[in-house]
C-alpha cells in the first residue's frame, strides 16, 4: 500500500479541523474494513487518514426514548452483541449479525459501512427501513439528514470533505409496526436484501415500509410498491405479488457480478412478497 | 502538504510476551508478525477479509491480520497459532484438529485453530449450526469443513469431560 501518515485526534472538533487541513488528501478512518481495500488496490490514495477510534466521544450504542444510537466508533459486533439493540431492535442486531464475517463485523463500523456507500451492503436498507438519521459535524457546525439524503450512489455520500457522522441515531419502529429483513446472494457479498415493516388492523396493511439493497446503486425506499399496500387486505395473495411487481419494475437494478439487473428484479419480486409474509407473520405472533 | 515518512511504536503484548516494535502507518498487522516478529502461522492469501487465512486474536477476537494496520494493535494482546502451539491448555483443540484429521494441507488451518479457539472461549459447547456460523468466515478448499466442526465438537465435549 503507498504509504499514508496517521493522525489520531482526540476530539470532534480537532477531527474536523485536521479533515478540513487536509481536503482531498485525507480521509476518515474507523474499521478500515472497506477503505483499506480500495486503498491496497491504489483504487484510492490518500495522504493522510483521521483515526475516529481515538476519539472517546464517537464511541457506543445507547438508547434513551424511543431512539437507538450508534456511535462512528461501534463496530458491527458491538451492535450485534449490544443489550439494548437486542432488547429494543432484534431485527438490527440478526441483520448485524449477519454482516460478512466475524472479522469484519470485529473491526468493521455501522457508520463507516454507510459512509462508503458500498452498495452490496445491508446495513444502508435495513436503517432505511427505521427511516434512520446521522448527526454530521464540521468546523462550521452540526447538522442532521435522514439516512436516505445521507447515500446519493455507490460510493458516494452527501457529505463534504471536512464532514464526520459523529452518530446514527434509530428510532424504533411505531406501535404495532413489525419489520423483517431477508437477504440472499453467494459468497460474501448480499445480491439483494429486502427490508418489510407492516402494521395491521382489522385485516388491513394500516401502514407499510419497503426497502432495497445491494440490486440497486444505493439502498432505496420502494414507496410506490408500499402505496399498494395501505388499506390492502393482509390475506390477499394478489395484493403481495402486485407490490412485488412495482416493487421490480421500478427498481433501478444494476447488472455486475452479483447477477443482471433482470435477474436481480426477478430476485425483488419474489422478496417482496417473502418479507412482506415474515413482517406480518411477526406481527401475529 | 502532508509529511507522510512516519514511524509509529506498537508497543503490544503477543502470545504472553510483551513486544515494542517501529511499523510505518500503512504496514499490515499480518507484516508486523510475519516480517517483524517471525511469526510465520498467519498467511497472507486473498487479501481481503474473506478467506481467514490470515486470522489472529486480539483481546480475544479473531480479525483478518492482512487488513488490519499493525498500529491498531497498541496495547492489546495478540494471539497467533504459535501461541496456542505453546500453551498445553490449548492441547485439547490442537489434538482433535489432529485426530479428526480436519487438516489436508494445513494453509487455513492456523486461522481455522484460532477461530474455533475464541468461539470456544465465548461459547464452550456450541451447537453444529452455531459453529457453522461462527467459521463460515474461514474458508477451507481440501477437507470439506466436515471433520473441521466435528473436531471443534470433539475439543468441545473432551473440555467438559476434563
Amino acid at each position: 500500500m503507498r504509504p499514508f501518515r496517521l493522525y489520531e485526534p482526540t476530539t470532534i472538533n480537532e477531527t474536523v479541523a485536521t479533515l478540513s487541513e487536509l481536503g482531498d488528501d485525507g480521509k476518515l478512518y474507523a474499521g478500515g474494513t472497506e477503505l483499506l481495500l480500495a486503498m491496497k488496490t491504489g483504487l484510492l490514495q490518500y495522504d493522510g487518514l483521521v483515526n475516529v477510534k481515538t476519539v472517546p466521544e464517537l464511541e457506543g450504542v445507547s438508547y434513551s426514548n424511543g431512539t437507538l444510537t450508534i456511535g462512528a466508533r461501534a463496530t458491527h459486533s458491538t451492535v450485534e452483541h449490544s443489550a439494548d439493540v437486542l432488547a429494543h431492535a432484534p431485527l438490527i442486531a440478526s441483520v448485524e449479525h449477519r454482516v460478512a464475517n466475524v472479522r469484519v463485523r470485529n473491526v468493521g463500523t455501522v457508520v463507516g459501512n454507510l459512509c462508503f456507500a458500498e452498495p452490496h451492503s445491508d446495513p444502508g436498507a435495513l436503517l432505511l427501513l427505521y427511516e434512520a438519521e446521522v448527526d454530521i459535524a464540521s468546523p462550521s457546525g452540526t447538522r442532521s439528514v435522514s439516512v436516505e439524503q445521507l447515500v446519493v450512489g455507490p460510493y458516494e455520500t452527501s457529505l463534504a470533505g471536512d464532514e464526520l457522522v459523529t452518530r446514527v441515531r434509530v428510532p424504533l419502529l411505531p406501535n404495532g409496526m413489525r419489520g423483517a429483513y431477508l437477504k440472499f446472494g453467494y459468497h460474501h457479498r448480499p445480491t439483494l436484501g429486502v427490508g418489510a415493516a407492516v402494521s395491521v388492523t382489522d385485516g388491513k396493511f394500516l401502514d407499510v415500509r419497503l426497502t432495497l439493497g445491494s440490486a440497486p446503486p444505493k439502498p432505496t425506499r420502494m414507496r410506490d410498491a408500499e402505496a399498494v399496500l395501505r388499506g390492502a387486505a393482509v390475506d390477499d395473495p394478489a395484493v403481495a405479488i402486485e407490490a412485488g411487481r412495482i416493487a421490480a419494475e421500478g427498481c433501478d437494478a444494476i447488472d455486475d457480478l452479483h447477477g443482471s439487473a433482470e435477474y436481480k428484479r426477478h430476485l425483488v419480486q419474489v422478496f417482496v412478497q417473502r418479507a412482506l409474509a415474515e413482517a406480518v407473520e411477526r406481527g401475529v405472533k | 502538504m502532508v509529511q507522510i515518512n512516519q514511524k509509529i511504536t506498537v508497543a503490544f503484548n503477543v502470545n504472553g510476551g510483551d513486544v515494542e516494535i517501529d511499523v510505518t502507518p500503512e504496514t499490515a498487522l499480518v507484516d508486523m508478525l510475519r516480517d517483524g516478529l517471525l511469526l510465520k502461522g498467519a498467511k497472507r492469501s486473498c487479501d481481503m477479509q474473506v478467506c481467514g487465512a490470515c486470522t489472529v486474536l486480539v483481546d480475544g477476537l479473531p480479525v483478518s491480520a492482512c487488513t488490519v494496520p499493525a498500529f491498531e494493535v497498541r496495547g492489546k494482546s495478540v494471539t497467533t497459532i504459535e501461541g496456542v502451539a505453546a500453551d498445553d491448555r490449548m492441547a485439547g483443540l490442537t489434538d482433535a484438529f489432529i485426530d479428526n484429521a480436519a487438516i489436508q494441507c494445513g494453509f487455513c488451518t492456523p486461522g481455522m485453530v484460532l477461530a474455533a479457539k475464541s468461539l470456544l472461549d465465548r461459547n464452550p459447547h456450541p451447537s453444529e449450526d452455531e459453529i457453522k456460523d461462527y467459521m463460515r468466515g474461514n474458508i477451507c478448499r481440501c477437507t470439506g469443513y466436515k471433520k473441521i466442526v466435528e473436531a471443534i465438537q470433539e475439543a468441545a465435549q473432551k473440555a467438559v469431560q476434563g
